[in-house]
C-alpha cells in the first residue's frame, strides 16, 4: 500500500535505500517547479520492472505522469515520450539488473543521441523483487539463489561504461544521502541532454552493503564512499574516468559534458529547415 | 483477330541488371497510356547478383494479380533462359541480349543486344528504353506512348534533361526498328477503356505510408527491415517540420516501445516491421495493450519463421499477430488485399487505435508492398480523422475505472496516472487482486466491440459454398473466382480486410455456409483455422512456396474441392 492508495499491493522492505531515493526525487522535482514555474503533470516518470520502478507509485506529494512499462525498456518509452513531447521533463527510475542487464543495449543510442532525460539508476547488486539472482554489478564469487558456487563474472562498471558509452552526464550517489541525492538529480534535469544519477541503493534483504558504504567504525571498516574533491574538473573526460576508475565508490557530479546539445534541440533545429508536404502534394506527387 | 486484353512480360536476369526498373518503366509507361498495369518483382536477400526477375502485367480491365503465364521473357542471361523459358505461354516470345551471350533461335526466341544498342546512343544507360521499344511494337502501340513517358520521366528541370530525353526516345525507336525485321507481332493490345477520375502509381509501402501520412500521423520510429524498409525511408523524408518525427531506432524492440511513448504523450504512432521485428515486438504490443495506448503496427509479411524468406512473399502472420502477445489479447487486424486497400487499410487503422486505445496491427504482404501499380486516386476527403477521447477533468482521476473505454489523460494536461503493463486497480496502480485483473480484462475486450465498423465484399450471397480469400491472395482468387462463374460453377464470394475483430454481419453469414474455401499462403491453414474457432465451416487451400498464387492452378485446386462434395463437410 502507498499513503495515496491503500489498495496498491506492495511495499518495500524496511531500511530499503529505495526510500531515501524517493525522498530525494520528490525533493528534487518540489525543487524543480519551484525554479521552473512547471506544474507536477509536466512531469513524466517512467520505470522499470523491480523494487525501484514501484518508486512511479510509491511518490507522495504533487503526482507527476508515470509509465510502469516492461522490464529494460525504460529508455525506449521515455525516448517516445520525450520526442513526441520536448517541453516534458522526463525522469528514468530503474534498477541495475533492469538497466544493466536487460536494458544495457539502449543505454548506448540514447547516450550518441544525447536524449534529453534522467536516469535515477538505483543499484543494490541484486535481483531483489524475484528473490535474490546474482546481477550484473554482485561482486565476483558472491553466492547468491543463482550462484550458489560464487559468481564466476567480474561485476560491470556502470561509471566507466556510461562514459564510454557517452553518456553527458554521469553522477554517482548513496541512497541515505538525500539531500546531495536530490541536488545531483536536479542537476541531471536541468542538463540539456542524457543523465545517468547512479544511486547505490542498498537491498536490506539480500544484498545489504549500508555498512559497507558508509563504513562502520565499530567493526573496522572505511566507508567505500568517498566525496569527489570540489576541484574535479568534470568537463573533463579525462578527469572524469580517473574519478570513475577510482577504487571505492566516488559521491557527486563525475562528468558534465559542457557542449552537450539534446537531441529534441537538434530535432527541433532540423524541424524548422524542414519544408514538409501536405498529404494531397504527396499524393499528387504519385500522379499518373 | 480478338485484341488482346492482356500482356504479361517478365525481366529475367542477375540482381543490379536493372529488372525492377525495367518492369516498372514498362508498367508506368501503360499507365501513362491509360491501362492498368502492375508489377511483381523477387529477388534474393542481397544487393548485387543472385537470380532475380520482375514482371509486369498491362491489362484493359484493373487486376490485382502477377498473371500467370507469360507473353513475353526477357532473358538478361543464360540462366534466367533455361529458368524461365517453361512460363512462356504458346506463341510467346523470348527475347535475350544477344551482345551477351547467343541462344539457338527459332521464331520466337529473339536476339537483341539491347546493351550494346541503348550505349549507341550515347546514353549507357539507355538499353532498358530499347527493351521497352521492342515490347510496345509487338503489341503494336502507337510510338506516342513511349516518348510521352519518356519525356515526363526525364524532363526533371536538370541541366542535360534534353539530351537524356532525345538518347532514350532513340533507343526506343531502335528497339522498334528490331522488332520489325522479326517479321511478327503478339497481336495488338486493345486500346484502354476511358478511366473514371485520376490515378496515381504507388507501390504497396508508399500506399501504407500515404494512409498513414492521411490520418495525420505524428511519429515513426522504425528499424530497416525487408520489406517494410520503403515505409521507414519514406516517413524519414516526409514526416518532417514541427511537431512531426521519423526516427530509425536501434532495434524493433526499441521502436515499438518508443511509439507507445509516444502514443502515450498524445501522439499518433506508428511502426512498421516483418515477421522477425514483428516477434520482437510482442513484449511491446503487450503492454500497449495492456497499458491501453493507442498504437498503429505495420507488419509487411515475408516468408518465416526465423529470418525466413526475407524477400520473399507469405501470409503465415496472422496467427502470431492475432495472439502476438502472451497472455489474453486478442489484436485488431485489418489486412490490405490490393496497393489501393493499403493506403486504406494504413486510415483505418489509426481510426481504430485512437478509438479503442490500444495496439492495432496492419497485416500487410511482401507481394503487395514492392508491387507498382496504377490505383484510383486516394479519397483524402474520405479518410475521417478519429480524435482521442482525451480527459479534461480534475485531477484525482481513476483513468481505468470505467468498465469500457474512459477518456485518457494526457502528459501536462489533468489526470496524471500511471499508465500500467502490470495489472492494475483504477487508478493504475499495480495490483495482483483477483477482482481487478477480472475487471480489467473484461474491460480490455469489451473495447474490441468498438471496432465493428468492417465493412465486407458478398457476392452471389445465395450460394452454400463461398470462396473467402484474405490479403493479397484476394488478386489471384478474382481471377480464379470468375473463371470458375464463367465455367458455370456455382459459388459465392466473401471477402474483407477487417479480419479481427470480423464485421458481425460478414460472422453471421459465414456461420450459415456449408462451406467456406479459403485460399491462403501458408502451411497451417491460418485463416481458416480462426473462423473455424469462430463457427465457421472453414477449409483453406494453402501454398507455401514463397511466391502468389498462379490464377489457373487456383482456379482448378477450387474446382477439385468443390467436385469433392460437401459432404467431406469440416466439423466445427
Amino acid at each position: 500500500m502507498s499513503k495515496k492508495n491503500p489498495e496498491y499491493d506492495f511495499a518495500w522492505c524496511p531500511g530499503c535505500g529505495d526510500f531515501g531515493v524517493r525522498r530525494a526525487l520528490e525533493f528534487a522535482l518540489r525543487d524543480w517547479m519551484n525554479e521552473t514555474r512547471r506544474r507536477p503533470e509536466d512531469t513524466v516518470v517512467v520505470a522499470g520492472i523491480g523494487c525501484s520502478g514501484n518508486m512511479v507509485h510509491m511518490l507522495e506529494g504533487p503526482q507527476p505522469f508515470g509509465f510502469h512499462g516492461i522490464h529494460g525498456r525504460t529508455l525506449p518509452i521515455a525516448f517516445g515520450v520525450k520526442m513526441a513531447r520536448p517541453d516534458l521533463n522526463v525522469v528514468v527510475v530503474a534498477g541495475d539488473g533492469d538497466f544493466l542487464s536487460i536494458g544495457a543495449e539502449h543505454i548506448g543510442p540514447q547516450a550518441q543521441r544525447n536524449l534529453n532525460v534522467t536516469a535515477v539508476i538505483m543499484d543494490n547488486g541484486v535481483y531483489g523483487l524475484t528473490k535474490g539472482q546474482s546481477s550484473p554489478t554482485t561482486e565476483t564469487g558472491s553466492i547468491t539463489s543463482t550462484t550458489p558456487f560464487g559468481k564466476l563474472e567480474v561485476p560491470m562498471r556502470p561509471l566507466e561504461m556510461y562514459l564510454t558509452w557517452g553518456v553527458s552526464f554521469v553522477a554517482s550517489c548513496y541512497s541515505s544521502r538525500v539531500k546531495d541525492l536530490a541536488r545531483l538529480i536536479m542537476e541531471g534535469m536541468k542538463h540539456p541532454g542524457f543523465a545517468v544519477v547512479h544511486v547505490q541503493s542498498p537491498c536490506t534483504t539480500y544484498n545489504d552493503t549500508h555498512d559497507i558504504l558508509k563504513g562502520d567504525i565499530k567493526k573496522g571498516l572505511a566507508p567505500k564512499i568517498w566525496d569527489i574533491p570540489p576541484d574535479h574538473d568534470a568537463a573533463s573526460l579525462e578527469a572524469a574516468y580517473e574519478v570513475a576508475r577510482s577504487p571505492g565508490i566516488p559521491m557527486g557530479i563525475i562528468y558534465r559534458n559542457p557542449k552537450s546539445a539534446s537531441l529534441d534541440q537538434r530535432v527541433a533545429e532540423l524541424a524548422l529547415k524542414a519544408k514538409p508536404k501536405s498529404v494531397q502534394e504527396l499524393v499528387d506527387s504519385y500522379l499518373v | 483477330m480478338a485484341k488482346r486484353r492482356d500482356f504479361i512480360v517478365r525481366f529475367a536476369g542477375e540482381g543490379g541488371q536493372g529488372m525492377v526498373t525495367a518492369a516498372e518503366a514498362l508498367a508506368q509507361t501503360a499507365a501513362q497510356a491509360g491501362y492498368h498495369a502492375l508489377t511483381f518483382a523477387t529477388f534474393p536477400s542481397q544487393i548485387i547478383g543472385g537470380p532475380t526477375w520482375a514482371q509486369t502485367r498491362i491489362s484493359t480491365a484493373p487486376v490485382h494479380s502477377p498473371g500467370d503465364e507469360l507473353d513475353v521473357l526477357v532473358a538478361f542471361n543464360r540462366e534466367a533462359y533455361e529458368e524461365h523459358r517453361g512460363e512462356v505461354r504458346h506463341g510467346g516470345v523470348i527475347i535475350y541480349d544477344s551482345g551477351a551471350f547467343q541462344l539457338e533461335g527459332g521464331d520466337h526466341v529473339q536476339p537483341l543486344p539491347f546493351e550494346e544498342l541503348g550505349k549507341s546512343t550515347g546514353n549507357a544507360r539507355a538499353s532498358n528504353m530499347v527493351v521497352l521499344g521492342t515490347l510496345s511494337y509487338l503489341v503494336a502501340w502507337p510510338e506516342k506512348y513511349l516518348t510521352d513517358f519518356i519525356t515526363n520521366r526525364f524532363s526533371r528541370g536538370r541541366p542535360g534533361d534534353e539530351e537524356v530525353v532525345r538518347s532514350n526516345i532513340q533507343a526506343g525507336g531502335l528497339g522498334r526498328q528490331e522488332a520489325a525485321k522479326w517479321g511478327f507481332a503478339l497481336g495488338e493490345l486493345a486500346p484502354p477503356s476511358p478511366r473514371q477520375g485520376q490515378q496515381v502509381f504507388v507501390k504497396g509501402n508508399e500506399a501504407v505510408a500515404l494512409g498513414a501520412m492521411a490520418a495525420d500521423i505524428d511519429v515513426y520510429v522504425g528499424y530497416p527491415i525487408s520489406p517494410a524498409t520503403p515505409i521507414l525511408v519514406f516517413m524519414e523524408r516526409n514526416l518532417v517540420g514541427p511537431g512531426k518525427l521519423a526516427y530509425q531506432a536501434s532495434s524493433e524492440i526499441e521502436a515499438i516501445n518508443a511509439a507507445i511513448g509516444a502514443g502515450y504523450a498524445g501522439k499518433k504512432a506508428m511502426t512498421a516491421t516483418s515477421g522477425p521485428g514483428l516477434s520482437l515486438m510482442s513484449e511491446g504490443i503487450g503492454l500497449s495493450w495492456m497499458s491501453e495506448i493507442p498504437l498503429v503496427v505495420v507488419d509487411v509479411q515475408r516468408g518465416g519463421p526465423a529470418t525466413g524468406l526475407p524477400t520473399k512473399t507469405e501470409q503465415s502472420d496472422l496467427l502470431a499477430a492475432l495472439n502476438i502477445a502472451h497472455g489474453d489479447v486478442r489484436m485488431p487486424i485489418i489486412a490490405p488485399g490490393t496497393v489501393e486497400e493499403c493506403f486504406y487499410a494504413a486510415a483505418h487503422a489509426f481510426k481504430w487505435a485512437e478509438r479503442y486505445q490500444g495496439p492495432v496491427v496492419v497485416l500487410s504482404e511482401m507481394v503487395l508492398a514492392e508491387r507498382a501499380q496504377n490505383i484510383p486516386k486516394p479519397d483524402l476527403g474520405s479518410v475521417v480523422l478519429e480524435k482521442r477521447v482525451v480527459y479534461r477533468g480534475a485531477d484525482g482521476y481513476l483513468r481505468y475505472e470505467e468498465p469500457g473505454l474512459s477518456p485518457m489523460p494526457v502528459p501536462g494536461g489533468p489526470g496524471a496516472y500511471v499508465a500500467n503493463g502490470s495489472e492494475h486497480d483504477p487508478m493504475g496502480d499495480t495490483t495482483h487482486r483477483s477482482n481487478w485483473h477480472q475487471h480489467m480484462t473484461e474491460r480490455r475486450f469489451r473495447k474490441l466491440k468498438l471496432l465493428e465498423d468492417g465493412t465486407y465484399e458478398s457476392l452471389n450471397p445465395d450460394e452454400p459454398v463461398v470462396l473467402m480469400p484474405w490479403g493479397g491472395t484476394k488478386g489471384p482468387a478474382q481471377e480464379a473466382y470468375k473463371l470458375l462463374l464463367e465455367q458455370g460453377t456455382k459459388l459465392g464470394w466473401n471477402y474483407t480486410m477487417f479480419l479481427n475483430p470480423l464485421p458481425p454481419r460478414l460472422l453471421d453469414e459465414l456461420r450459415h455456409k456449408e462451406l467456406v474455401i479459403v485460399p491462403e499462403l501458408n502451411y497451417l491453414g491460418q485463416f481458416s483455422s480462426v473462423l473455424r474457432s469462430l463457427g465457421v465451416r472453414a477449409e483453406s487451400i494453402t501454398q507455401y512456396t514463397g511466391l502468389p498464387f498462379k490464377v489457373r492452378e487456383l482456379a482448378d485446386r477450387i474446382a477439385a474441392r468443390l467436385q469433392a462434395g460437401v459432404k467431406e463437410r469440416v466439423t466445427v
